[in-house]
């Protein structure tokens, strides 16, 4: 297909989206591109053939103006409607689970809070490169940055969002599947952008539990 | 019995022929300056700090050359006796000229560490950058005096020769990929310099004549110096003590 | 003194061919660096031998560093828009054609003219400085997003030269529109009401509003960032930054206002880019469909409409930043708003054509071509417009096939088209039609084979600027559509080398045009070719449309502004 899978909450409703602007989008580009070609090869000059000496028509250009408006007006409702949901903050769920990504040139500091919830203390779990997701629930991403722009961008999640030093930001994922993705730095970032290359698993909620566990013992 | 006698001159001969090609790593080749010699050993003082695990998950080229948990290199002591300590020749030298050897310095990125950790090149004297992973490393030498750079290597065996035109001590090298790899460089005007071994010993060999001050310096300790004469041809002892802040 | 009239002309006609050759020249530089990209997309990590004497630090042994590839579709981007496109289709064009196409003399400030021009020189000299510098040209993007590229630690100083060489550029751009608004306004012959004027000038019109809008927010910006690399200062560099280890001791500042000044001029000048494309498609589709324009209020109203709500769009790149959501919701209002005129131009010259008598020219068919390549890059923008979609798309390979299909399949398609069409006014000799006609094909097979591609790989998630995809599992698997688009990227670039020929060759060897080879009806072509200095003899008295062709009742099928006969 077009698109890799979608593992996320919100993904199903990004993807319908991008759906029916290709429905249209493909409706006017068969449209267009026909009429181009057959007006081309219809009106070919010929001996004797004589142009219609016509300046427009109101009518017609009243209806091609409408017609578009109406369809753009009503994709940007359904685009506003899954944005809200997906970045306002005061639509964000409830998060039991939280975890900090700070990008820096070129990897991503992975830190969850451990069982006290609070960043910057001791129990902290931190990893570089690895940010483990339990499946089902929302989990609270909130991303910063170092030193330049970088973008945590995951795409079987349909998530993207810039880590912009001095401006910290917060993302929601809920993940419907278990799996591996990668994260991919999506804002120019020095000569290691390309390879700015994170690893994410979601499992499920006992694992995620045994993985931080895990994790924090072996550091 | 006998046989053991009779190779024992041969170990000892292979010891030392691998201990000179250890120390050849960390120091120039002895040139015909003098015959002075200092040795010595650096220790620490406390309990060494524990060994972070370095997250070498971050990049599964990196992981999958480790069988085994690969630890810091900030702090390596070994019941006391303190690696990666460079000692140098600070003052004393003036005067003299050392004209830069042509054979290169290699700092080699392997299994993403920096190999040497800590080393010292002469000034004008070529620094040959290895990669021999098959990942990126970039090598980004931070100094204040010479010229900075920061260099990508993409692809493995590629090879990039550098120098500095100044002293300077130190010069710090680090990956921004791999935010663990870290190695120091102390760039002399001299060949009088070494970095301690595991068992925290340097040598410093072919001095002239003379009174020098000694610089070592860890990277987390920070520098010691000591005040030594030597001369024509005299071996002495100069011992530095660290402690745990 | 004789020689020096040629260089330091004042003569419209002569400043825009300065442009014209030099936008071409840079055309064909910005293109060999694409070619590079191409080469690593294609075979990354594969050395490319010859490079390593040209680029020893660029392309060790002939194999591609990242930061060289960086600073190639730095330079790429930056030299395409400011040295080729804009001088192309707003210096050339519309130097050249505007004085003739409103029946003026000259310019209406000759001398600034002059000077429009003349600045373009040492700007161009001073970007290209950087790749003299110590890490080589500019390498954060056109874009330049700081800190990465404020920062003397991040970016070195190609960057400096890249920022210091665009604030003298916007000058040349705004001094070349004070003149062209003036101009037009004030220097239109008798009878040359608004109404009657050529869509090409409504739209280089209102292309020069924008520019004197739009570009002194980019100047500040620039003159920020320079500021900010070379004394310090914060304006776009937040506290608490740590780069290679230590603390940087910049406070107050917002990476994110950059942005916004960047886009508040870089949006309408992607309008500035194709509004003057879209004017000559205008003028060239009746000239060859023997039928006045389809909608002539519609075609020039729309121009101003793209403009204006073109203003309020700019922040559709910085969906994802991190601003307010509010934001998103706004700005894609607007961005979505103004792909309503757009659509109206695009029905307007289908209009146009519906029952013509088609004759097709080289002019033509990249005319033809322009409209069937722009609609795929408008198209794509309303996924782009839809925030959760651009959520995805966002600094993916989507972008990069959508921006080329506007740039290239609109803006370039448009150049070709308003160069093999002005070429025989400009130089007297007429192109040749066959060496024309392969070129368009060539050009338009291999630009679709290159550019298609992109979408898909947008889609599958491979962001754009990366040296080298294949670092990534997921993406892996479109190194064969890769190759393909480098293989078709050459074949482009070998493409050009038939118009080159044919441009050249015509110069000095083509057929001697007359006044009006092609049987138009606007100003220009009541006038020798090339014109005098001074262009008309007598004033010229307007008496009509710019686009009446197929008189009923009428033998000749065109009907010149001048002439008196019909409405």
């Amino acid at each position: 297909m077009l698109l890799p899978e979608n593992a996320s909450s919100y993904g199903a409703q990004v993807d319908q989206l991008f759906w029916v602007i290709l429905w249209i989008t493909g409706f006017f580009f068969f449209l267009v591109q026909g009429c181009l070609l057959f007006f081309v090869l219809k009106y070919r000059a010929e001996p004797g053939k004589k142009a219609a000496y016509v300046h427009g028509n109101t009518a017609v250009e009243v209806i091609w103006t409408i017609v578009p408006a109406v369809i753009l007006l009503a994709l940007t409702l359904a685009s506003q409607q899954v944005w809200a949901e997906i970045r306002s903050p005061k639509l964000f769920p409830d998060t039991k689970v939280q975890v900090e990504i700070l990008a820096e040139q070129f990897a991503w500091n992975v830190r969850y809070p451990g069982p006290d919830g609070i960043f910057e203390t001791a129990d902290d779990v931190t990893t570089l490169n690895q940010l483990h997701l339990p499946v089902g629930e929302p989990t609270l991403v909130k991303i910063r940055s170092k030193d330049v722009i970088h973008s945590f961008f995951v795409p079987e999640f349909r998530i993207k969002q810039d880590a912009v030093p001095g401006l910290p930001t917060q993302v929601w994922i809920k993940p419907i599947k278990a799996g591996q993705y990668e994260i991919r730095c999506a804002e120019l970032c020095g000569l290691g952008h390309y390879r700015m290359r994170g690893f994410v698993t979601t499992e499920s909620s006992e694992d995620f539990m045994k993985w931080l566990t895990e994790t924090k013992a072996n550091e | 019995m006998q046989a053991r006698s009779r190779n024992l001159p041969l170990v000892i001969a292979s010891l030392l022929i691998a201990h000179s090609a250890l120390a050849a790593g960390y120091a120039p080749e002895a040139q015909a300056f003098g015959g002075a010699t200092l040795n010595g050993k650096a220790t620490l003082e406390g309990a060494a700090p524990a060994r972070d695990k370095i997250k070498m998950s971050a990049d599964p080229v990196c992981l999958g050359q480790h069988k085994e948990p690969v630890l810091s290199e900030e702090v390596i002591a070994n019941n006391g006796a303190l690696q990666n300590v460079l000692v140098y020749v600070k003052d004393g030298l003036s005067g003299k000229s050392f004209p830069a050897p042509t054979t290169p310095v290699v700092i080699n990125q392997e299994g993403c560490q920096y190999r040497p950790h800590v080393f010292g090149i002469q000034v004008g004297q070529p620094l040959e950058i290895v990669n021999s992973d098959s990942t990126l490393h970039n090598i980004n030498a931070q100094p204040k005096v010479n010229r900075r750079f920061n260099i990508a290597q993409p692809i493995k065996g590629m090879k990039t020769t550098k120098a500095f035109d100044k002293p300077e001590v130190v010069v710090p090298f680090k990956c921004n990929v791999h935010p663990w790899m870290n190695a120091y460089a102390a760039v002399l005007d001299h060949p009088f310099f070494g970095v301690t071994d595991s068992n925290g010993s340097f040598t410093l060999s072919g001095l002239p004549a003379g009174t020098y001050t000694l610089e070592a310096w860890h990277e987390k300790y920070g520098t010691q110096t000591q005040s030594v004469t030597v001369t024509e041809g005299e071996t002495k002892q100069v011992n530095f003590s660290f402690k745990t802040k | 003194m004789s020689r020096w009239k040629y260089i330091f002309s004042t003569d419209h006609k002569v400043i825009g061919i300065q442009f014209l050759f030099s936008a071409l020249l840079f055309m064909l530089f910005g293109g060999m660096l694409a070619m590079l990209m191409r080469w690593q997309l294609g075979w990354p990590g594969t050395p490319l031998h010859f490079m390593e004497k040209i680029a020893p630090e660029g392309m060790p042994g002939g194999v591609m560093v990242p930061e060289y590839y960086n600073m190639l579709f730095t330079m790429h981007g930056t030299i395409m828009i400011f040295f080729g496109i804009i001088p192309l289709l707003v210096g050339a064009f519309g130097n050249y054609l505007i004085p003739l196409k409103v029946g003026a003399p000259d310019m209406a400030f000759p001398r600034l003219n002059m000077l429009s021009y003349w600045l373009f020189p040492p700007a161009v000299i001073i970007v290209l400085l950087g790749f003299f510098m110590e890490g080589g040209a500019a390498a954060s993007g056109w874009t330049a997003y700081p800190p990465l590229s404020g920062l003397k630690a991040t970016m070195g100083a190609g960057q400096t030269c890249w920022t210091a060489g665009l604030i003298v550029l916007g000058f040349s751009s705004i001094l070349g529109s004070v003149n062209y608004v003036a101009t037009i306004i004030n220097h239109r012959a008798p009878g040359m009401s608004f109404h009657r004027l050529p869509i090409s000038i409504w739209a280089l019109f209102t292309t020069a509003v924008l520019t004197l809008l739009a570009t002194p927010v980019l100047a500040a910006a620039l003159i920020l960032l320079l500021l900010d690399r070379t004394v310090g200062t914060s304006f776009f560099l937040p506290a608490g930054m740590i780069v290679d280890g230590n603390l940087l001791s910049h406070a107050g500042g917002q990476p994110i206002l950059w942005q916004h000044l960047f886009w508040f001029y870089s949006h309408p000048a992607v309008y500035i880019m194709i509004l003057p494309a879209m004017g000559f498609v205008s003028d060239i589709l009746p000239t060859f469909s023997r039928k006045p324009i389809f909608g002539y209020h519609a075609i020039a109203y729309s121009a101003v409409a793209i403009g204006a709500v073109g203003f309020l769009v700019w922040a559709h790149h910085m969906f994802q930043t991190g601003m307010n959501p509010s934001l998103g919701t706004t700005f894609m209002i607007s961005t979505m708003a103004v792909a309503v005129p757009t659509g109206v131009k695009v029905f307007s010259w289908l209009g146009t054509l519906w029952r013509g008598t088609i004759r097709l020219t080289t002019p033509m068919l990249h005319a033809l071509g322009f409209i069937s390549m722009f609609i795929i890059g408008g198209l794509t923008g309303i996924f782009l417009a839809s925030t959760p979609v651009d959520m995805y798309m966002h600094d993916t390979y989507f972008v990069v096939g959508h921006l080329h299909y506007v740039l290239f399949g609109g803006s370039l398609f448009g150049a070709f088209a308003g160069i093999t069409f002005w070429f025989p006014k400009m130089f007297g000799r007429k192109m040749n039609e066959r060496l024309g006609k392969i070129h368009f094909g060539l050009t338009f097979l291999f630009f679709n084979t290159v550019m298609f591609p992109m979408f898909i790989l947008g889609l599958g998630g491979m962001p754009r600027r990366i040296y080298d995809y294949t670092q990534y599992s997921g993406l892996v698997h479109f190194a064969g559509l890769n190759r393909m688009m480098s293989v078709g990227a050459f074949c482009l670039g070998l493409s050009q080398l038939i118009f080159a020929v044919n441009f050249f060759f015509s110069l000095f060897k083509g057929e001697k045009a007359g006044e009006n080879p092609w049987e138009a009806t606007t100003l220009e072509w009541t006038t020798p070719s090339p014109p005098h200095h001074g262009n008309f003899t007598t004033t010229p008295v307007v008496t009509c449309g710019p686009y009446e062709y197929s008189l009923p009742g009428r033998s000749r099928d065109w009907q010149m502004q001048t002439e008196k006969v019909g409405k």
